[in-house]
Parts: C-alpha cells; sequence; structure tokens
C-alpha cells in the first residue's frame, strides 16, 4: 500500500485532470436528458399532458361563441359548433376550453399543495421520529377520521367568495393525508440506510439530508404521489363545483359533467356534452401516470440498463 | 485520545417507551492512537450501538464519550462538523452505504461541499486521486460508476479512501469485511491495519475472533452489552479469563484445527489414531473398525458438546447476575493490560 | 452408490443473455460422506445446489446426467422432481431461517408441510419430538411462535424437518453463515451427528467459509467461475492444496494466532470474471501467478492422485489440450 503524500500528490496532478474535473458533471446533466429522451413512455405520457395544457392556454383564441350565448339546443358537433352545444344550447367547446383552464389550475394548485405539506409533514416525522413523529400522526390520524368533503363545505359556508384559488387550496388542505402517511413510512425506511449515517458524518444538516439524499431516492414515487393528488383534485373540485360551492359564475370539467349527468345526457344521447371533459380529465391523469412510470426508468440507474 | 467512561444505552420500547432495553451497559475503554482496537461480540451483544454512539449517530443514554478531553455529546453545528473532520465511520453493508440514484464518487463531492468548498476543482480531483490510490484503487476503475457496478470490496476502500481526505484521527470500521468475497478480504484487512502507522486510532467492530486476532493491539469482549473481558490482544487470546472469552475460542471454526481437537490425546486413548487431528472423518476411520471409530467418536463428541454447553451455560449464569445486578461489575486487571469483569459465575 | 454428477452444464436465463453457471461439473458423493462445496459469490455453488432439487424457471439443463442411489434423478423435470423433493432430495435453503412464517406455530407449519407431502403428522410427531431433543431443543418448540426462537434455534428446528423423512441427499445451503460462532458450532456438529445416525446418506454443504468445511466435510470441492477448481479430501485441499486459487485463497484466510505485524497476508487481486462471456481457457488466468501459456486452453478437471482431483495444466501432464466448451 503506498501512503499519499498529499501536497505533491496533489501538485503533480492538479494540471492534467482539470480538463476531466469540469468535464464530468456537464457530461452527467446531458446524460440523464439521454436517457429521458429515448424514453418512449415519458415522452407519451408528457406530450399528452402538454397538448392539454397548451389547448387550455391558447383555447380561448379559437373560441367562436361566448359562454353565455344560447344557440340551438343538443346541436350535434359541426363547423360552428365544434363540439357541439348542450340542452339549453351552450357551446360544449367553450365551456370545455373555459373548464380545462379552470380544472387544470385547481388541480395545479391542489396537487402542488397537498403534496408540498405532505411531503414536508412526512419527511419531518420519518427523519425526526420520536415525539415529533407521534404528534404529527395525531394531527393526521385526526385529519383522516373528518370526512374531506364535509370539512370543505363548512369551510366553503364561511367564506363568502370562493375563488379558484382558495378552492385548490382548501382542497390540499384535506387531502394531504394519505401522501404524508406514504412518505413517512418511505422515509422511514430511507433513514435506516447507512448512506443517512453517512452523510450526517459528512457534516450535513437534517434540511439538506432529506433535500439531498432521501428525497432523490423517491423522486419518481414524490411525483406519482402530485400525480394522484393532481387527478384526485380534479375530482374533488368536480364534487365541489356540484354542490355548487365552486367558484361563482365560473366553469370547470366537473361542472360539465356534473350538468350532463343532471340534465339527461345519456338517455338523450348527447355524448358530446360528457365525452369531451371525461375525456380531458382520464387522458391528463392517464399522461401523467405513464410519464411517471417512465421517469422511474430514467431515474432508476438499474433500471435504465435492462 | 478517544474515551468512552460508563457508556450506557438503554432503548426504550413499547407504545409510549414504557419498556426499556439495555444495549449497551456501563462500557469504559478507550481508543488510542496507532492502535487497532477490535470490539469483539455476537449478535445482539450491542457493539454496533457502541460505533453509532462514539459516531454520535444515535445519542448516549448516560455517561461520557469524550473526545481530546472534550465531551461529544453536546457537540452541534458547526463542533460537531468539526468531531466529523476526525473521527469517521465506515459501515457493514458496502451497498447500502451508497446512495442507490447517484455514482458512487459522489460521496467525495459531499466531503468537498461540507470540509474543502474553496478548495478548486482540479486539486480537489487529485486529492480524490491520491486517496484512492493510497487504499490501492486505480482512480479511473471506480470514479464516475454506479454502486451495482463496483465490487463490495472496491467499495469499503472508497469509503476509507474518503475518510482519509479529511483529517481524520479515529477511524470505527463496523463489520467492514463481513459482505466481501474471502479473496479479497484480507486486502481490506490490510489496509485498515496500515492506517494505524499513520497514527490513526482504528476501532475494529466484529463478530470474528480470527479478523480482530489478525490485525488489532486491543481487544474487547462485549456481552449482551457488557465488556466482560479487555487488554492487549496477544494476553486476551492466549489467556482468556472469562468462561465467555474461553467458549468463544474453541468454538471459533479454524482451518487447521478441529473444534475437537482438545480432546484428541483421550481419543488416542480410545485407540482412535488422529491422523487428521481431532474428529476421525469417514476416511480416518479405516485404521480401526468402523464401528468402533465411529462410537469412540460419538463418545467423544458428546464430551465436547457437553462442555461447550457448561461453559455456555455459566456464561449463561453470568448474565444472570449482570441483569438482575444494577451496577455493572468493575473490571479488575488480572495481569498488566489484561482486565475481566467480576461477577459470581466468572469464578 | 451416493450421488454421481457427470459432466451438468446449467445455464441461467438474464435480461443480458444466458449464463452458464455451472460449466460441466462432474464430481460424485459417497455415502455417508459429507461433502463440501466452497467458493466466492457468484461462482455457481448456489445455481448448482439448487439444480439438484428445484430448477428455477430462469435455470435450463443444457447437458449431463446426475443419479442418486444408482437411479437417474430428472432434475429438469419439475413435474417428476416433485416426487424426489423432500423425501429423497432435501435443502436447506439460504435464509431458511427467516422464512419461517411468524404467525404460524412450528408444530402447525411442519404439520401443514408433512400434510402436502402425504405423510401423517401423527405418526411422524414421536421421531420429530426425539430428534428435537437430540440437538438440545426442547419438544414444546413445537407450541412456539418462530419470533420466540432465537438464529440457532431456528435453523436447527429447519434442519430437523428438512431431514425428518431421511433423505437420501441433503444439501445445505450457507446454513451457517448468519449465524454467531457458538451457534455454528452446534450447527456443525447436528450436521455431522445427522450423519453418523444415518438420517442422511450424503450430505452437500454449500458454503463461502472454508474454516467451516474444516470441522464438517470429508471432501472439499473448490468451484471458480462456475468451473470445478480443486476436489479432495479436507484435510488435503487444506494442508496441500494445488491448485493455484485454492493455494491462494486459503492462505489469504485470518486464523486466530496469525498477527498481521507479524504474519501478513495476502488477498488474490482482481475478480472472478463475469460468466456472461466468460474468457477462453482457465478461468483463473488472469489471477494466477503461475499462468503460462498453456492456460490459453481449457485445463481438464483430472485427477492427479487417488482421490484428488484438479484442473490445471501445472498438474495435468499428458492431458492434451482439449477444444473449448460449445456456446450456451
Amino acid at each position: 500500500m503506498t501512503v499519499l503524500g498529499t501536497d505533491e500528490a496533489t501538485a503533480d496532478r492538479g494540471a492534467p485532470v482539470a480538463g476531466a474535473g469540469a468535464g464530468a458533471p456537464k457530461r452527467r446533466r446531458f446524460e440523464f436528458l439521454y436517457f429521458a429522451l429515448r424514453n418512449k413512455k415519458l415522452i407519451i405520457g408528457l406530450s399528452v399532458v402538454l397538448l392539454f395544457v397548451l389547448f387550455a392556454i391558447f383555447g380561448p383564441l379559437f373560441v367562436q361563441h361566448p359562454l353565455t350565448a344560447y344557440g340551438p339546443p343538443r346541436h350535434t358537433p359541426s363547423g360552428t359548433y365544434y363540439f357541439g352545444t348542450d340542452y339549453f344550447g351552450l357551446d360544449v367547446f367553450t365551456q370545455f376550453v373555459y373548464g380545462l383552464r379552470e380544472s387544470l389550475f385547481v388541480g395545479l394548485i391542489g396537487g402542488c399543495g397537498a403534496t408540498v405539506i405532505g411531503m414536508t409533514l412526512g419527511f419531518i416525522s420519518g427523519y425526526k421520529g420520536g415525539l415529533i413523529d407521534e404528534g404529527l400522526n395525531v394531527l393526521c390520524n385526526v385529519e383522516l377520521t373528518i370526512p374531506g368533503l364535509v370539512l370543505l363545505i363548512l369551510i366553503a359556508g364561511f367564506l363568502h367568495h370562493t375563488s379558484p384559488l382558495i378552492e385548490g387550496l382548501l382542497i390540499a388542505c384535506t387531502t394531504w393525508t394519505w401522501s404524508m402517511r406514504a412518505i413517512r413510512a418511505q422515509t422511514f425506511s430511507l433513514v435506516s440506510r447507512d448512506f443517512v449515517g453517512l452523510a450526517r458524518l459528512s457534516g450535513e444538516k437534517s434540511r439538506s439530508i432529506i433535500v439531498r439524499e432521501i428525497a432523490p431516492n423517491m423522486s419518481s414515487y414524490l411525483f406519482l404521489v402530485f400525480i394522484l393528488l393532481f387527478g384526485g383534485s380534479i375530482l374533488v373540485a368536480a364534487s365541489f363545483d356540484f354542490l355548487g360551492l365552486g367558484p361563482a359564475g365560473g366553469m370547470s370539467l366537473g361542472i360539465m359533467m356534473m350538468n350532463a349527468a343532471d340534465w339527461s345526457a345519456l338517455p338523450l344521447h348527447t355524448w358530446w356534452w360528457f365525452v369531451p371533459p371525461g375525456a380531458a380529465i382520464t387522458c391528463v391523469v392517464g399522461g401523467l401516470y405513464l410519464a411517471n412510470v417512465g421517469l422511474d426508468e430514467v431515474f432508476n440507474p438499474k433500471l435504465r440498463e435492462l | 485520545m478517544l474515551t468512552l467512561d460508563n457508556v450506557t444505552k438503554v432503548y426504550k420500547t413499547g407504545t409510549f417507551g414504557g419498556e426499556s432495553l439495555p444495549a449497551v451497559r456501563g462500557a469504559s475503554f478507550e481508543i488510542r492512537p496507532g492502535e487497532v482496537t477490535s470490539l469483539i461480540g455476537e449478535s445482539g451483544s450491542g457493539k454496533s450501538t457502541l460505533g453509532k454512539m462514539i459516531l454520535r449517530l444515535t445519542p448516549v443514554t448516560s455517561g461520557t464519550i469524550s473526545f481530546e478531553g472534550t465531551d461529544v455529546a453536546g457537540l452541534k453545528g458547526k463542533r460537531l462538523r468539526e468531531y466529523y473532520r476526525h473521527v469517521q465511520g465506515v459501515f457493514q453493508d458496502p451497498f447500502s452505504s451508497y446512495n442507490p440514484v447517484f455514482r458512487a464518487d459522489r460521496v467525495f463531492a459531499t466531503i468537498k461541499r461540507s470540509y474543502f468548498p474553496s478548495v478548486s476543482n482540479s486539486e480537489w480531483h487529485g486529492r480524490v486521486e491520491a486517496s484512492l490510490e493510497s487504499v490501492g484503487l486505480n482512480p479511473v476503475d471506480v470514479l464516475d460508476k454506479f454502486t451495482h457496478q463496483l465490487s463490495g470490496g472496491q467499495l469499503q476502500r472508497i469509503l476509507i479512501a474518503r475518510a482519509l481526505l479529511l483529517e481524520i484521527k479515529i477511524l470505527v470500521a463496523d463489520e467492514i469485511i463481513s459482505m466481501i468475497d474471502a479473496s479479497t478480504r484480507v486486502d481490506v484487512l490490510n489496509l485498515l491495519a496500515n492506517l494505524k502507522s499513520r497514527g490513526l486510532g482504528v476501532l475494529f467492530i466484529t463478530h470474528d475472533l480470527s479478523l480482530g486476532n489478525y490485525i488489532s493491539e486491543r481487544t474487547i469482549i462485549l456481552r449482551r452489552g457488557v465488556v466482560v473481558e479487555m487488554g492487549a490482544t496477544q494476553k486476551v487470546f492466549d489467556n482468556p479469563q472469562h468462561d465467555y472469552t474461553k467458549m468463544l475460542l474453541t468454538a471459533v471454526p479454524q482451518l487447521h484445527k478441529k473444534w475437537g481437537a482438545g480432546l484428541a490425546p483421550e481419543l488416542e486413548a480410545m485407540g482412535v489414531t488422529s491422523e487428521g487431528e481431532g474428529r476421525p472423518g469417514r476416511y480416518s476411520r479405516s485404521s480401526m473398525h468402523p464401528l468402533a471409530a465411529m462410537h469412540a467418536w460419538k463418545g467423544h463428541r458428546a464430551q465436547v458438546v457437553a462442555a461447550a454447553l457448561e461453559t455456555a451455560a455459566s456464561a449463561d449464569r453470568t448474565d444472570t447476575y449482570l441483569r438482575t445486578h444494577e451496577e455493572v461489575p468493575p473490571l479488575v486487571e488480572v495481569e498488566e493490560d489484561h482486565f475481566v469483569v467480576t461477577s459470581a459465575g466468572a469464578e | 452408490m451416493g450421488l454421481k454428477v457427470d459432466q451438468l452444464r446449467i445455464c441461467y436465463r438474464t435480461l443480458r443473455g444466458d449464463v452458464t453457471a455451472v460449466d460441466d461439473v462432474t464430481f460424485d458423493i459417497a455415502d455417508g460422506e459429507i461433502m463440501g462445496l466452497a467458493g466466492e459469490s457468484g461462482c455457481g455453488k448456489s445455481t448448482l445446489g439448487n439444480s439438484l432439487i428445484r430448477m428455477d424457471v430462469r435455470m435450463r439443463q443444457l447437458g449431463g446426467r446426475v443419479e442418486l442411489d444408482g437411479a437417474e434423478l430428472p432434475i429438469s423435470d419439475a413435474r417428476a422432481m416433485r416426487d424426489y423433493r423432500f423425501k429423497v432430495v432435501s435443502i436447506i435453503p439460504q435464509y431458511a431461517m427467516s422464512a419461517l412464517n411468524p404467525t404460524r406455530r412450528v408444530g402447525k407449519m411442519v404439520s401443514e408441510l408433512l400434510r402436502s407431502r402425504g405423510f401423517d403428522y401423527k405418526s411422524a410427531l414421536p421421531e420429530f419430538e426425539r430428534r428435537v431433543k437430540l440437538v438440545g431443543l426442547d419438544a414444546d418448540i413445537l407450541k412456539r411462535y418462530p419470533i420466540e426462537l432465537s438464529g440457532g434455534m431456528k435453523q436447527r428446528v429447519v434442519m430437523i424437518v428438512s431431514t425428518l423423512l431421511n433423505p437420501s441427499l441433503l444439501i445445505a445451503d450457507e446454513i451457517t453463515s448468519a449465524l454467531d460462532v457458538s451457534t455454528q458450532r452446534a450447527v456443525g456438529e447436528m450436521l455431522l451427528e445427522f450423519r453418523d445416525r444415518n438420517f442422511v446418506k450424503t450430505t452437500m454443504v454449500i458454503t463461502h467459509d472454508l474454516s467451516i468445511l474444516a470441522q464438517v466435510a470429508d471432501t472439499i470441492l473448490i468451484m471458480y467461475a462456475g468451473k470445478l477448481a480443486e476436489k479432495a479430501r479436507t484435510d488435503v485441499v487444506i494442508g496441500s492444496p494445488l491448485h493455484p486459487y485454492t493455494q491462494l485463497l486459503i492462505s489469504s484466510l485470518p486464523e486466530v494466532g496469525v498477527r498481521h505485524d507479524e504474519h501478513t497476508l495476502v488477498g488474490i487481486p482482481g475478480r472472478p470474471p463475469p460468466l456472461l462471456n466468460p474468457p477462453s481457457g482457465c478461468r483463473f488466468r488472469d489471477r494466477c501467478p503461475f499462468a503460462f501459456d498453456r492456460c490459453a486452453a481449457d485445463p481438464p478437471f483430472v485427477e492427479v492422485q487417488p482421490g484428488h482431483s484438479v484442473a490445471c495444466w501445472l498438474h495435468a501432464d499428458g492431458v492434451s489440450p482439449a477444444g473449448g466448451a460449445e456456446q450456451c
């Protein structure tokens, strides 16, 4: 075994290595992109979601009829009414564009909010353990036992003006529980691994260990949590809107579907009324799920090789 | 340099921490610079807990661990980081010691971020390469690789190289070779033993007596959380005092000495020629009537096993004593630098 | 009689291609013999052990023949093997201890196992209890749950269960590696006891720990990278091995009494070759200090002295180089 003489050895090697040292991190970043771009599941999933997002952003440019303009009732899809009209003669395409915008927005706020709350509490609970864990667990269990929708209705009763933003945040406040439990359990199992101990021996603080060591290990899992909460928020928002507690004068995919169900779209064969919103929700959530499976393969170096 | 004084660790179990489980009781010893100290114990002896307490990964319940005169229990923030600059550890499972989503050499980057933020990248790269070479690795083979592309031996060496980048004085090595292949084990062991020539104090935690005997100057035998015997390795191994140490020494499987070899003369008296030492196997029975040899051997084994069970039982009596007495009995010096626990069962 | 394995080749299907984990393996174990099978991780020792009783769906027999007690053992026929398993050929798998269902009492598990094999629990019970006492356990162990038992106790229970029907061949896969030193000994002595009492006829002990084999085995077979390296009596393998791999392996093992400052041991540099695309010729060539030009060809596994076979060109005088093996 050779024992290193630190300084001379360093001086000798300094120069030739400089290029390699600078090159390595750059190559690594590209490598991630390389695997991401080669992954079909990720590409297809993200494309589908992106399509809907673009549609929600640029859709208003193609709207020909205002939201409240009445036309011929139950008109089949045509050149003037792209998606037909509903029972009252309102344009389904217009409703769809604005509904998609609002649903995606509420879903994003609700999904992000719930993920952030669940992650924060889950990481703290799983990492710290002990009394903090017990306390947070009690909070979580109490929250779990209260029916979310009932709580939402109560809160909404006190707030007279709900905007999509407030709606999203309210949803976030009631749906984080299971994500916290799942993240807490995952954190528990990761904390006992030696690399967490080693990170502490490297002088890292708890927060940086959670962010730099634990979270990357479950990044695809966190993304999955977000996707499920995102899809869930859209659905919760739909039931919320249906109860008349949604933002006044708004339109969402949920309201569209509920209206369709209310006004017998199915028995009257007005399929163009409920198929677009239903398909949109399915495609967005499905696309996100596919992207998640793909991301898992990109993140996990072991799956990458197969 | 690093001193443990009456260190005790009690785990709280049960829903509200109602039950307590002592893992380590009243352990006092020191890790000296330039020496390898072996901490030998079986599963559940608390040896890993001791290592974790020294590394501040789990708090002590009572007693003090002091490093260069400072109690390490109160260290926080910057001072804790300084402690880790001098005291480092390597763990049992090389594959769990690395974050699987990153490359193995990320452990170096972490060290740089915490301790050498001002060192230039190129200089750091040179230091890393030199450190890798000093643990017998070729940097080209191991840098830029993922954990599953490297062998257990390589991974453990990388961790030692990581520790050597800091100005370490104490290295806690917790069962670091038990998951490495036999043919490369001894190289990691030699590497560890050579660290003492750099003035390092190494705490080598193991369940394997032969490994402890091979590299260490001092040996500590731990049984159910209590230090039962400690001292200079040669003295502990050549002249074991505690029944438990004796039992371990007779039970450890060896290449050139059979378990029952201690009774070879008696076997010869029975007419069994022990050509291969100890137990007559299928081939060595040929010299006498097969059946007779077998019976002779059976009687012989019965004696051996009975003896082993008896020592184990007497060690258990010591345990009962240890468990029922709040105070751990003191260690007494039986000869220079050789201590053994006093208890009713041990005499 | 005993076990005869003749030119056995087993390959493993992996996502990256076929791996011949057991390549042209020939050996035999006599009645009453305990053979130790040793090698580093990934050398094919567990694959060999498993292939004799329980072929995985990913495993395939490429050639060779296995004979037990004079009759062929249909190892690649899963249905036919069902009649042999547990009754004629039994295995104590790696991690068997942790595989015990923690919510079932030991007695219940034993009775279910026996019934599934068409045996009556009641009539087997006295023999079971007799053997439980024989290995120094209490008979009331049947009423206890696995979590109440220590590792050594569990391992002994597993051993009694797998040998209850007096199998001809017992395969013990790493049964001591998770145990403490003191319980290792109890389990090792138990292997000997069971052989002496004819509970099992032939035993194959698979382990990476040569010092355990030095205690319990009559003969030792060393495998390296899917091939046989050396086979001889235990005292010969330990005391005067011929294959450079065996020599280096044994000289690298620390023993009580050997100290670093007095006698520094050395390991074997390098790593075993990948089995996916193994190099031609002797597989130990790259790590072998004695390698010479002849090693470019595959060394035959030949008997150099009675009962002592080795696959090394240093000891294969008068044998002509054989051609390379065909692909999997």
